[in-house]
């Protein structure tokens, strides 16, 4: 009961911020128009309201946050539906075939004889909304197996030339870059980013994180030895990169926060 | 005197947590969130800035932009959404800044839905008030989103028209004058992904770069910029990863054209915050690694 009524409270202290704010940016719009100022006021202050629910998340568990991610969650499937009619249906079906259509959605109508095949992926997709009946589900799979045969059938060729035949060729790289002697080499040191010398550390790492890494994953022959150190160097170097990658990822996060501070201070408090 | 300030209150929260962690006590996992919250905002409030050289990475990509011969062509893809745009939003700014000052002719297009609304917001904060003179369907088009992910970049590998009907705007491909010497992604001279999910830069190394022998760089989310270093130099002119990639990209546009000191550069003003939060995650990884060895000498359990 009591937690019932400090919710209560807590809302309207919410409401009554929210209109507060909403009042004050209305009064402090750029625009000529009222309606714009009173509408720019709402969608700021919303979007702070909506910040500010996710940001309470930190604390705990509540309604506010379970409302802003629903909201969330139910905009974006509703977006990417409509963008995908108009991107699509409109965008390359509609011109190809219908004139009238055409017209109606104010799309360039194109006369081509080969636009009967653009009815097959419209079939496909017909069939996969047979889902929703189940009594004809089964139709949906063909669409499914067209999509996971020619998704597969795409990106084998593509990985396998991208990710590994290139990748393989990458790695061939020349250990002694520019090298013209030991003295030549001494004489003209420095680390600078794009010296001689830094290029030269930066392959050697690349060739024995490679070969470590590789050795790592080879398990067919015990560990021990030289083998062993290689394994061992291989784990290490993969460490560094998990490392590398958390790193990168607080970076993320952290510009993310910056940005909703920046858009908290700058677009709504005005004090930056 | 904002560092020297966020400097004592910094500090002084860490000493404190540091006493408590040596004390045994517990510090709630809440306390670190408002330290990181109230470090960044204290670095945007003092306006803290850091100055920022850019590394060949990203050189090579200016370098890139900087010597292709005026009237080139360049494919910018937004591929990303509002929860990555303070990372690459930034860099996509800067890359139409410098590809509209060389006068190269740039073509904008997206393979997520959210990025043809971000792209108009740049079109309508950069592009337009920043170069009036650049004419639609001449200087630059934007050719909108399309559904397909890797698909789309399938088809327009080989040609552009069968999967871009019109632009975004409804105009005929035909009728845009830019296009006129242009069939596929093959008949550009740069292409440029800015994202960080899937599909994005990878999707278009794999789709469109590698196959069509095009030159491609991109600009990344941190998140996934380690996943994409190792296509670089040969599949990937360069990368801008995460805010410090656009950092540096901004800080060598301002370098090589002055005229943009005046113009937001979010990603330089960013580094500051994130520098700040960065040594504060550092020094609690510190006091947490001091309580955990103090508290293993005494023969305790955290």
């Amino acid at each position: 009961m009591t937690s019932k009524i400090a919710m209560r409270i807590l809302t309207a202290i919410v409401a009554l911020i929210f209109l507060v704010s909403w009042i004050t940016r209305s009064g402090s719009g750029m625009s000529d128009s009222a309606f714009t100022n009173v509408r720019d006021g709402f969608l700021i202050t919303f979007a702070v309201f909506l910040t500010l629910s996710i940001f309470s998340f930190l604390y705990r568990d509540n309604p506010f946050y379970k409302f802003a991610e629903s909201l969330y969650v139910g905009i974006s499937a509703g977006y990417w539906m409509s963008y995908g009619f108009w991107s699509t249906i409109v965008g390359n079906f509609v011109p190809r075939a219908s004139r009238s259509l055409s017209e109606f959605f104010h799309v360039p109508y194109q006369e081509r004889a080969d636009h009967i095949l653009i009815y097959i992926p419209i079939i496909f997709g017909l069939i996969l909304l047979t889902r929703l009946l189940p009594k004809i589900g089964w139709l949906s799979r063909w669409s499914l197996a067209f999509i996971i045969g020619a998704t597969a059938g795409l990106n084998l060729t593509r990985y396998l030339r991208s990710d590994f035949i290139s990748q393989v060729s990458n790695s061939f790289i020349p250990l002694f870059v520019d090298w013209k002697g030991a003295g030549d080499f001494v004489s003209h040191i420095s680390l600078a980013a794009d010296g001689q010398f830094i290029a030269i550390l930066s392959n050697w790492v690349i060739f024995v994180g490679v070969m470590c890494g590789l050795v790592y994953f080879f398990f067919s022959k015990e560990h021990k030895g030289a083998f062993g150190v290689a394994s061992r160097i291989g784990i290490w170097i993969l460490m560094i990169t998990f490392g590398a990658s958390f790193g990168y990822t607080v970076m993320g996060r952290i510009s993310l926060l910056v940005g909703r501070i920046t858009f908290l201070f700058g677009d709504w408090l005005n004090i930056l | 005197m904002g560092l020297i300030i966020s400097a004592v209150v910094i500090g002084g929260g860490l000493l404190w947590m540091l006493y408590l962690s040596i004390k045994g006590q517990d510090v709630d996992r809440r306390i670190v969130y408002v330290f990181v919250g109230a470090t960044v905002a204290l670095a945007i409030i003092f306006r803290l800035e850091f100055g920022e050289v850019a590394t060949p990475i990203v050189k090579s990509v200016f370098d890139k932009i900087e010597n292709l011969p005026a009237g080139s062509k360049i494919v910018l893809s937004y591929d990303f959404d509002p929860a990555m745009a303070p990372e690459v939003n930034p860099m996509a700014n800067a890359f139409i800044r410098h590809i509209l000052e060389k006068k190269h002719r740039l073509y904008f297009m997206s393979l997520w839905a959210t990025g043809q609304s971000l792209l108009s917001v740049s079109l309508n904060d950069v592009l337009k008030p920043e170069f009036p003179d650049a004419k639609y369907g001449v200087d630059y088009c934007n050719l909108g989103y399309k559904a397909g992910n890797e698909g789309v970049l399938n088809v327009v590998i080989t040609n552009f028209r069968k999967m871009f009907p019109s632009d975004a705007n409804g105009n005929s491909l035909d009728s845009l004058p830019m296009f006129k010497d242009v069939e596929s992604l093959k008949d550009m001279d740069l292409l440029i992904s800015v994202g960080g999910g899937k599909p994005g830069v990878k999707e278009w190394i794999l789709f469109a770069g590698d196959p069509g022998k095009v030159a491609m760089a991109g600009g990344s989310a941190a998140v996934s910029a380690p996943l994409l270093y190792p296509y670089w130099p040969r599949q990937l002119i360069g990368l801008l990863g995460g805010t410090k990639g656009a950092a540096e990209y901004e800080a060598e546009l301002i370098k090589t054209y002055p005229r943009f000191k005046d113009k937001s550069m979010p990603a330089l003003r960013m580094m500051g915050p994130q520098t700040m939060a960065h040594v504060v995650i550092i020094a609690f990884i510190v006091i947490g690694n001091v309580a955990y060895f103090r508290s293993r000498k005494k023969g305790g359990q955290l």
